[in-house]
């Protein structure tokens, strides 16, 4: 019996962080929120390092790996609040595309060369049924695809059809939200040509779980760093002739960060392990993990940037970044309430 | 992450099963204090096949099994699974019998293990003073030597079943001059000696789940002391760590939580289902989320045991606060769903579900508090989880202003 990380796991996670401590430093985070420059460079050498194709088969020039190492990857991610479009094409775009045995397009997305966007919101969100299909022909809208660069789009349909379209067939509208690291649009379809993945909704939901426990780990690991920035800002500030961090009050709020997020890091593993070992309560896992995230992730937001004072309020810190993408993981995929509901219904309490 | 125990506890687990059908029927009933024969005899089935005292040597009047974290989970999972009674946990068995093994002479291991895992011996645990609560290495009880006797004076708060106990374990200061953690004992000494009062003190739930405890000039043999003169801060230390968790264990939360989701299922309120209302719903499914949360934690612990490289330090600090607060909110919904049938308390008919709602919710406030308050909780988490610095120590000009 072991709980936790194996060796490759820890070196995974090790690797990564190197490499996104060098490559994804705050300035690049700033050019980026300021509309200049790419992902591009950085999701090539995540490809490099095989976290395109973490769950592609090695068939398709993946590393084929599971939802528990796809689970430690977000964690790293979200702690650098890392760009890119790992939850829609290393994640949601890979598994359902493998799962419908539409493999095509698996060997270039596991090179980082082919990113396919997700485009949910006619089954999950705020903008039910204003997509229809006739003869493989898309009109209507979507919201808040993610992400804005992406080859090519999956469109879920109300009926559980999903459909893979090229961005060169729709147009794509970028929509601005609060959270600068990630890129969201909207598509417009008129009569567009596209291609029939799959009309399987259990696949389709399954797909969507298994987002929302990626985006539960990215949250925790941009609490994490919220958590760490507060302690650190908290041993250097001085008031009163004292480092703040000595205050009962700013001592307490950091426990009460460290008492949240700490059971979370189990809760997001067992979520990521879940699938790969195929349990029943893998997809209401997930969906409790997501919601609990958000919540634990929108504590820790508000505390830590109240711990920094003034400063966490400025641009100056740059700390607003993970506030922001925090805030974004709680709602894209479905609030927690909607996540929350679904778990009821999973286990039978509601319909 | 492998969360299967392995082929060879399956044999363990049969073996478990087994002495529950077996022996169930065996068990005492409720109404059968920890006096009564048929919790003694259940208590000794217990002992003689390892599913109590499983660790404590032979010698000693245990099971004398090597320690193995998995073999015990499966017995815990399997009596929790068939409701089956755990035998007879009190302090002196779950915190004083580590004590005495670990710090023990050999006469008093000899003496007061064997009848303490047994029932025989009933303990209660003499910490807190009205002075020394939070700060508990302040306590001024003091006991002086007088031949071969100590002579105790002073008052104890907060020692639950001491009415009932055969027993105190008890700090007392014995070295007044020196520093506050040095200068205190353990010691062991009978209820019945003259010079104890006992005074029953009745708290919020109506009941008088704790006493008050006054000594004047109780004289305790000298030999009755565990481990050196001075040496009782570290012995009391190492029973603390333990009460800590064992006050919020997820296993219990689930189970109440359970009991929340089985009344609002089962119970209408003006005709509807009260799980039909979205609002009591999402509040359950908050606290399902956080329940998970701290079940996951537990498991993340257990297999530290087992994988000594693990560190988990951080993960164990917060189980006291984390699973205390959580277990109060889950005994909040199950009045809260109720409306006006949630204020029955005691033996009002209405009463639904499991019942005792608003007495759990009332008593785990005071598990908030006892064994260490939130607060101090989250300074031993803060300094010792998160490295940050202590409560500045006030200069003796400040203490002179304060009036300390």
């Amino acid at each position: 019996m072991e709980f936790g990380l194996s060796q490759d796991q820890l070196l995974l996670d090790n690797s990564v962080r190197k490499f996104l401590s060098a490559e994804v430093p705050l300035d690049a985070i700033r050019s980026l929120a300021a509309g200049e420059g790419s992902d591009a460079s950085v999701w090539r050498g995540l490809a490099d390092m095989g976290l395109a194709g973490v769950l592609i088969p090695e068939a398709h020039g993946g590393a084929e790996m599971g939802m528990l190492d796809a689970v430690v990857i977000a964690e790293a991610l979200g702690y650098a609040a890392c760009p890119g479009p790992f939850l829609s094409t290393a994640v949601m775009a890979s598994y359902l595309l493998k799962e419908a045995g539409a493999t095509d397009s698996l060997a270039r997305m596991a090179t980082g060369e082919y990113r396919v966007g997700i485009a949910f919101s006619d089954v999950i969100g705020a903008h039910k049924g204003q997509v229809t299909e006739s003869d493989s022909k898309l009109s209507g809208q979507s919201l808040f695809a993610f992400d804005a660069e992406a080859d090519a789009y999956l469109v879920a349909l109300a009926d559980g059809q999903v459909l893979m379209i090229e961005a060169s067939e729709v147009t794509r509208t970028p929509l601005t939200t609060i959270d600068k690291t990630r890129s969201v649009c909207e598509l417009t379809f008129d009569a567009s040509p596209a291609c029939l993945v799959t009309d399987d909704m259990a696949l389709l939901k399954q797909t969507i779980v298994r987002g929302r426990a990626v985006q539960a780990a990215d949250t925790l690991g941009a609490a994490q760093y919220m958590l760490d920035q507060a302690v650190a800002y908290s041993l250097e500030r001085k008031q009163f002739n004292r480092v703040v961090g000595s205050f009962q009050a700013v001592k307490h709020m950091c426990a009460e960060m460290a008492s949240q997020l700490e059971p979370s890091r189990a809760f997001v593993w067992y979520a990521g392990h879940a699938f790969d070992e195929v349990t029943a309560d893998a997809a209401a896992t997930a969906c409790h993990a997501k919601a609990h995230l958000a919540e634990v992730g929108q504590f820790v937001a508000k505390t830590s940037t109240e711990v920094h004072g003034g400063m966490g309020f400025t641009d100056l810190l740059g700390l607003h970044y993970w506030f922001k993408r925090i805030g974004f993981n709680r709602q894209l995929l479905g609030s927690p309430e909607a996540v929350r509901h679904e778990a009821a219904v999973l286990q039978g309490l509601c319909e | 992450m492998d969360l299967t125990y392995g082929a060879e506890y399956d044999v363990f687990r049969e073996e478990v099963k087994a002495f529950i059908r077996e022996h169930k029927h065996r068990q005492p009933q409720p109404g059968d204090g920890f006096r009564s024969q048929a919790l003694k005899d259940w208590q000794s089935a217990l002992i003689e096949h390892g599913y109590h005292s499983r660790t404590v040597p032979r010698d000693y009047g245990g099971y004398g099994a090597e320690p193995d974290i998995i073999k015990s989970r499966i017995i815990s999972e399997e009596f929790a699974a068939e409701r089956v009674h755990r035998g007879f946990n009190g302090q002196g068995v779950t915190m004083l019998t580590p004590v005495l093994l670990e710090m023990g002479t050999e006469e008093q291991k000899q003496t007061f293990v064997a009848p303490t895992i047994k029932a025989d011996i009933i303990w209660c645990q003499g910490y807190s003073e009205p002075g020394a609560g939070s700060d508990l290495a302040s306590l001024t009880t003091k006991a002086e030597l007088d031949g071969e006797e100590w002579v105790i004076n002073g008052q104890k708060i907060w020692t639950s079943t001491a009415h009932h106990a055969d027993w105190m374990f008890c700090l007392v200061r014995t070295e007044p001059d020196a520093p506050k953690h040095l200068g205190i004992s353990f010691l062991l000494f009978r209820m019945d000696t003259p010079g104890i009062e006992i005074r029953p003190l009745v708290d919020m739930t109506g009941d008088a789940n704790f006493n008050e405890v006054f000594f004047t000039d109780v004289r305790v043999p000298k030999h009755q002391i565990v481990g050196e003169r001075g040496q009782g801060w570290q012995v009391a230390n190492a029973v603390l760590g333990h009460e800590r968790s064992s006050l919020a264990t997820p296993d219990a939360a689930t189970i109440r939580l359970n009991g929340v989701k089985r009344l609002m299922r089962e119970e209408r309120i003006s005709g509807q289902p009260i799980i039909d209302n979205a609002i009591f719903r999402d509040r359950l499914m908050k606290l399902e989320g956080r329940v998970l949360a701290m079940q996951y934690n537990d498991m993340r612990l257990l297999s530290a045991k087992i994988n000594r490289n693990q560190d988990v330090r951080l993960a164990k600090m917060i189980v006291k606060l984390i699973g205390t607060e959580l277990r109060h909110e889950i005994e909040c919904l199950g009045i809260d769903v109720m409306g006006e049938i949630g204020l029955s308390y005691g033996d009002n008919p209405h009463v639904k579900g499991l019942g005792s709602w608003q007495y759990q919710y009332m008593f785990y406030l005071g598990l908030i508090i006892g064994g260490g308050t939130s607060q101090i909780q989250k300074n031993i988490i803060s300094e010792r989880g998160l490295g940050m610095p202590k409560e500045p120590k006030m200069s003796v000009a400040e203490k002179a202003v304060k009036g300390a």
